[in-house]
């Protein structure tokens, strides 16, 4: 049978704009193959089933920086919860709902004084449990190694320039912490509701490589 | 890795395939079974050394360390693992055909 | 409070990034006990240790070298890597 063409073919985009992985298509690679025969083994042995694989699957694809910004945009709003979330993140964000796991996520807010960024330098630990897998460049060596001792540098690569009179605080997820930034809220904003300020919620702008924006 | 030279971040993204969310999902998985956990997850990639870290995507490199973790907790065998590679291998020539 | 970090290279698992090795910092807050990583690592029962926030300047770590001296760097250490300062 001859090539089909198929819809994600060589160089087409995804619905989310991002280039496809290789995939079902190509030939099958050794570490493919180990994925497939750990993942049989185990099921077969009894130690996880196929539903909870796939269960698993749908699970992390639920999580997204929508969620992450939902949590943001209830802080602006609503300054008790705010306190409720830089006291202890993790809990203020199961309170509105999310299935965040075991994750331990600690927030911290940029003022007029501070911008925080966050980095994991021995690894990519991310707060995956409410915004999903992190991006590509989040677990690259360049990311890692610069973020940590030329952070303004790195923050304007990425577009964002931080005045001198305002501290760079780098947060290195060493351990068993994950980290959320509560950005500043954009001051034409004030008055929105809390729906409406969820749209302006980047996912960067909680790694803290990006501000809030105007939604397009 | 902190502070070392490194040259510039590339900003390219991609959506994960398939057998990549399944390795994700197969280290959570095994992580909640008790087989495993988020440190020897780690402890294994950075034994891996440099050049695994050049020459493999991360999730060859986490598939590789789930497989070598199963094999230390004891959830199969290094023999177990090599059949069921050949077996695998045998299907068919894509992803698609032997998964 | 005024802590550092001891300069110690041991082989293994370890989550204490080489670049804070025998700096000094603060306190930035106590976070609870946690599973040792030294011990979880290798599938050991693990021990339970303490894990702080410290809080790093720039000028400390990198020197002359700092980008900006008085940014800072937040890190989870464990406490067992930390000696009074």
């Amino acid at each position: 049978m001859p090539h089909d063409h198929h819809d994600h073919d060589h160089g087409a985009l995804s619905p989310s704009g991002h280039p496809y992985r290789k995939d079902d298509d190509i030939v099958l690679s050794y570490w493919q193959m180990m994925e497939i025969s750990v993942r049989e083994l185990l099921i077969e042995k009894g130690h996880i089933t196929a539903a909870q694989v796939h269960n698993q699957i749908n699970t992390m694809d639920a999580r997204s920086p929508a969620n992450g910004a939902k949590v943001v945009a209830r802080a602006w709003s609503d300054p008790e919860f705010k306190s409720a979330l830089l006291t202890d993140a993790g809990q203020a964000s199961r309170d509105m709902g999310f299935d965040i796991g075991p994750m331990h996520l600690i927030a911290v807010e940029n003022t007029i004084l501070v911008h925080n960024v966050v980095v994991c330098t021995l690894c990519s630990c991310y707060p995956r449990n409410l915004l999903g897998l992190p991006p590509d460049w989040y677990k690259s060596r360049a990311y890692r190694s610069r973020t940590v001792i030329e952070p303004r540098k790195v923050l304007s690569e990425f577009g964002v320039e931080i005045a001198q009179d305002v501290q760079v605080r780098v947060h290195d997820s060493t351990a068993d912490m994950r980290y959320i930034v509560l950005p500043a809220q954009p001051k034409e904003t004030m008055g929105l509701s809390a729906d409406e300020l969820a749209y302006w919620v980047t996912r960067d702008s909680m790694i803290g490589v990006g501000l809030p924006q105007a939604p397009k | 890795m902190g502070g070392d030279p490194a040259g510039n971040i590339n900003h390219d993204q991609h959506d994960f395939a398939l057998w990549e969310k399944r390795v994700d999902a197969l280290m959570v998985l095994a992580s909640s079974a008790g087989l495993m956990n988020t440190d020897s997850l780690r402890r294994v990639l950075e034994d891996m050394g440099e050049e695994a870290y050049e020459t493999m995507s991360y999730y060859e490199r986490w598939i590789a360390s789930v497989s070598q973790n199963m094999v230390e907790a004891g959830a199969f065998s290094t023999a177990e693992l090599a059949d069921k590679m050949a077996q695998v291998k045998a299907r068919g020539t894509t992803y698609g055909d032997a998964t | 409070m005024k802590v550092r970090v001891q300069n110690h290279w041991p082989p293994g698992h370890i989550r204490t990034p080489a670049y804070l090795r025998g700096k000094t910092g603060e306190i930035e807050r106590e976070i609870g006990l946690f599973n040792n990583p030294e011990q979880n690592a290798y599938r050991l029962p693990p021990q339970q240790r303490r894990l702080v926030r410290v809080r790093f300047t720039m000028a400390e770590i990198w020197g002359d070298a700092a980008e900006t001296p008085d940014d800072v760097i937040e890190a989870e250490i464990y406490a067992h890597w930390l000696e009074p300062a």
